[in-house]
């Protein structure tokens, strides 16, 4: 029959079904392949904190999002064209995601009276007319996935499996996507299970076929690439961007890696990937609890070693008096934040801003740390960077915050080249004579890093006060109040060593919307919606929260009002109160989600017009 | 291609001179209370270390906090006073680091067993090349006098007016327990016991653990006098010598004999028994050496001080370096280029 071709600029897809059903792997391999086409891209993972929750619940449902275009593209997009799901409860949980007019693609066999149960439905929504504004398109996936393979004598559960690679066939034909990726992907995965692999690469095909032969699908759509700036691309994860980040800072550096750590949602994907980086004479050691992944990380410190420890939030509430030790020995120290909904275990595999002030003020006694933090997946690799560089000159632990939505979303990165990246250059102490290991560099306030093996440079540090200059124990009043303000000091200095803050928009104007962290894409999308209105709004993304770029006052003060919206009750917005004394209006939802453009845009215009609240 | 650290550390050289036990003291004044056990402890580790004569720079020492704790400061060598309890991680973190460091960790019952308890079982089962010093002196010293938990039931103090109520932990057979692979006993008032028992220590690869008994004078002055003082100590105290029979009493009167698994004084005085039918100690025996951990918890049995098993198995940092070597021969070393490159790229031109 004929087909008809359409062009669109942006589309986002979601696939939904149950936690066991393959939808992560699924949405992966669209992305790869979406990359690799060269568009445009933003992804957003959903799913439940249960490994393998009971199967057709509700709370086992598990999504994947991917909004990609020709245009630029800094969010996994508020609401989905198109929703696969591949049950009932896929379809309740993610319904409200779906735009009107939108796309389901069905798995009937997912909406038999146990799943309808399961899902809380009275009727079948495929059969009654409650899903009348959406186009829906009804598939036996499973039905079709079995037939596919039915001459291939495998069990029903290795078939089962197969069946998300129906759907991607389906999804590949409908957006005019090539099926070579995945192959190739299937073939390498399953290089000893060529069985596996020949039933997965069967299915795929056959999900393209069924589009391109039967009547249901009549339009396929074609999404040009997008005009990003040239040179190579992959798709990187932060996570990924993390760990490649942190091997890259040490390369440059000249250090070897050392990573003290203990497993934890959703930052073990750095564990997993470091582990893998032997070559780079990476060492990984994870730990018997969070307490003993920092503390190693500090002896490894201590011995010269570039030293990271990762976690989330729980895990920085165990590491704190760590931190603080970190603080008074002085030496470098990386500490990444993955930052998750919380307090206490909260949720962990969902997204939130709220261990910013935990961060920037979160120990006992004055403990300045530097804080940053990323804005995109891609931005990660050069966070961790900037944490070594920083905690290396300066001889601090530095903080390092991203989150669960940067960790697991993913964006094409446009790969850096080595050289361009900025140098690293530690040096330590080798010179026996009048060594004081408490000895300031006058520019930086940096003590020297003076390590085991060196002759002549014996030295004790610990987490009791130091005696300036000598770092002998010491007790002194005066001494005590010195080195609280050198170690305020240093940190403060730091200000002079980093970029100043750049506006995006005007330097001055009615809206200043500022930022930090994973809510750039939103902000930046909802902020150029608006400006293309023709509205005075401008965007702020602060990558340096601890100490703030020098010129960020005046930026405020040249606005007459500041948006701040996170998603936490509102913790920049209380330091750049506290700082400034500016009246910033606060934007706060706490819902374990990224912003919507939408909501972002509605509040910006709120403002706009007088609502200044 | 070396890294920092390698080529700072080969440029430097060993001196020559043969140490004394005055180069590894500080300028630092001990800060103790007179009479401590700890000063005891500190001088013999000073007057044995220069018998190694391993590279004073090599050599670090990294402690907790309590009394015990301050010793780094006292030892120039390398030193880290980390924080309460996490000497043990401290110490793992640099010896993965470094492994050709020499790694000291001292600690005490408050430090190593409670707040520390979870580092230490941990750092005993992977079996890191440290050696652990854990003063025992049954009770919290610098925070003035609580029970600890090796304080015996029913112990009187500060917190617990009306006595404790929890048992101590042996630490032997903590250790032990924990796959301890070089568990020891030894007591501040027995220099050259001491002294012996730190040498074969150190020249055991894994991690040793040595419980030093040590007196505080201020808060639980004599808990350990029925061993540690002339008129008791040879009647209380059962000396573990590696093939010898366990033979104790001040006419060496009195020897253990096991019926079945369980330790039994006998004499061998009245000719009912003869040395030839007491137990043999064996070093190398694990079962042997949880027999011999619980006599500590009998008060009808002398306490055993020596070295209740020394055996051998793969350190956690010779495992770690091996892996990353087989994958550097494998592989080649890692290339920064190669693995941004890396996975399915595509280009935009
Ligand atoms: S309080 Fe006890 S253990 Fe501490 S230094 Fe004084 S005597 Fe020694």
């Amino acid at each position: 029959m004929n087909k008809t071709d359409k062009k669109l600029k942006e589309v986002t897809i979601r696939f939904a079904g149950d936690s066991g059903d393959g939808m992560q792997i699924t949405g992966t391999q669209f992305t790869n392949t979406t990359a690799f086409m060269g568009n445009d891209l933003s992804t957003f993972p959903d799913y439940p904190a249960e490994i393998r929750a009971p199967q057709g619940t509700l709370f086992g449902v598990s999504g994947f999002q991917i909004h990609f275009g020709s245009t630029e593209i800094n969010t996994p997009g508020d609401n989905c064209d198109v929703l696969v799901a591949m049950n009932a409860a896929a379809l309740k949980v993610n319904l409200r995601g779906l735009i009107p007019g939108g796309s389901i693609i069905a798995n009937t066999d997912g909406f038999i009276d146990k799943n309808l149960k399961l899902a809380g439905y009275t009727s079948n929504p495929l059969k009654d007319d409650s899903l009348n504004q959406f186009k829906v398109y009804q598939v036996d996936i499973t039905k079709l996935t079995s037939l596919a393979l039915q001459d291939m004598n495998l069990s029903n559960k290795i078939v089962d499996r197969t069946k998300n690679f129906f759907a991607l066939g389906m999804m590949y034909w409908m957006y005019n996507r090539p099926l070579e990726n995945s192959i190739k992907w299937v073939e390498k995965k399953f290089k000893s299970k060529p069985e596996i692999a020949e039933a997965n690469i069967r299915v795929l095909k056959s999900g393209w076929n069924y589009a391109e032969t039967t009547e249901i699908f009549t339009v396929k759509y074609t999404i040009e690439p997008a005009a990003l700036p040239k040179g190579k691309y992959r798709n990187i994860t932060g996570n990924s961007a993390t760990a490649m980040g942190l091997v890259a800072a040490a390369e440059k550096a000249n250090l070897e890696l050392f990573l003290g750590t203990y497993p934890i949602t959703p930052a073990s994907d750095i564990l997993h990937e470091l582990s893998m980086f032997k070559e780079f004479g990476v060492k990984t050691f994870q730990a018997e609890d969070e307490i003993a992944g920092v503390t190693a990380a500090i002896g490894a410190s201590f011995g010269g070693s570039l030293a990271v420890t990762t976690t989330s939030g729980p895990g920085i509430a165990l590491k704190t008096e760590a931190i603080g030790l970190a603080v008074m020995v002085e030496l470098p120290l990386i500490i990444i934040n993955v930052q998750r909904g919380g307090p206490s275990t909260g949720l962990p595999t969902k997204t939130e801003q709220a261990d910013l002030l935990q961060a920037v003020y979160g120990r006992n006694g004055e403990a300045p740390v530097p804080v940053i933090a990323a804005s995109t997946p891609g931005d990660c690799f050069y966070t961790v960077f900037e944490a070594a560089r920083i905690a290396i000159k300066y001889m601090t632990p530095v903080f390092c915050l991203t989150d669960g939505y940067l960790a697991n979303g993913s964006e094409p990165w446009l790969i850096p080249n080595p050289n361009d990246l900025p140098d690293i250059s530690p040096k330590f102490r080798t010179d026996p004579n009048n060594y004081l290991p408490y000895l300031r560099n006058a520019q930086t306030l940096a003590r020297e890093w003076a390590i085991p093996g060196t002759p002549g440079l014996e030295h004790r540090i610990g987490g009791l006060e130091k005696e300036d200059i000598t770092g002998n124990i010491n007790y002194e009043p005066e001494n005590h109040d010195k080195m609280v303000r050198l170690r305020a000091q240093k940190i403060e200095g730091i200000a002079n060593d980093i970029p100043l803050a750049q506006v995006h928009g005007d330097e001055k104007g009615d809206l200043l919307v500022v930022g930090w962290g994973g809510t750039f894409g939103a902000i930046r999308t909802a902020v150029d919606k608006t400006r293309a209105k023709g509205n005075s709004v401008s965007h702020l993304h602060l990558k340096y929260i601890n100490p703030f770029p020098k010129n960020l006052g005046e930026i405020l003060y040249n606005f007459k009002n500041v948006l701040i919206p996170e998603i936490n009750l509102g913790q920049l917005n209380k330091i750049i109160r506290a700082k400034y004394l500016v009246p910033t209006i606060g934007y706060n939802v706490v819902k374990g989600l990224p912003f919507t453009t939408i909501e972002l845009e509605n509040k910006i215009e709120s403002i706009l017009n007088g609502d200044t609240k | 291609m070396s890294n920092l650290v390698e080529e700072v550390v080969t440029k430097s050289t060993t001196p020559n001179s043969k140490y004394t036990f005055k180069d590894f003291q500080t300028d630092q004044d001990v800060r103790w209370c007179p009479g401590c056990g700890d000063y005891s402890i500190l001088a013999q580790v000073q007057r044995i270390i220069p018998d190694f004569n391993f590279p004073r720079e090599k050599t670090v020492f990294v402690s907790g906090i309590g009394c015990s704790s301050r010793f780094p400061y006292y030892m120039e060598t390398y030193g880290v006073h980390g924080i309460h309890g996490r000497a043990t991680a401290i110490a793992s973190g640099l010896k993965m680091a470094r492994p050709e460091l020499q790694v000291w960790v001292v600690t005490g019952d408050g430090d190593g067993l409670s707040i520390g308890g979870n580092h230490l079982i941990h750092l005993l089962r992977r079996n890191l090349d440290i050696n652990i010093l854990l003063f025992n002196n049954q009770i919290y010293g610098l925070t003035k006098g609580q029970y600890s938990p090796t304080s015996e039931f029913g112990k009187v103090t500060k917190s617990t007016p009306q006595g404790s109520i929890d048992n101590p932990f042996n630490p032997i057979a903590l250790a032990l327990g924990a796959s301890g692979n070089f568990v020891a006993r030894t007591m501040d008032r027995d220099p050259k016991h001491m002294q012996t028992i730190i040498k074969r220590a150190v020249e055991h690869k894994g991690t040793s653990f040595i419980e030093i008994y040590q007196n505080c004078n201020v808060f639980n002055d004599g808990a350990f006098f029925t061993f540690t003082e002339k008129e008791t100590k040879e009647d209380n105290v059962v000396f573990l010598e590696h093939g010898k029979p366990l033979v104790f009493g001040k006419e060496k009167n009195k020897g253990i004999r096991l019926d079945g698994f369980t330790p039994k004084v006998v004499s061998l005085a009245d000719g009912k028994f003869s040395v030839n039918d007491l137990l043999i100690h064996n070093e190398n025996d694990s079962t042997l050496a949880f027999i011999l951990a619980n006599m500590t918890t009998n008060p009808e049995l002398p306490r055993p001080m020596g070295i209740f098993l020394d055996s051998s198995d793969h350190c956690y940092e010779v495992e770690m370096q091996k892996q990353i070597e087989n994958v550097i021969q494998k592989k080649g070393r890692g290339n920064l280029e190669k693995l941004l490159n890396s996975g399915d790229t595509w280009f935009i031109n």
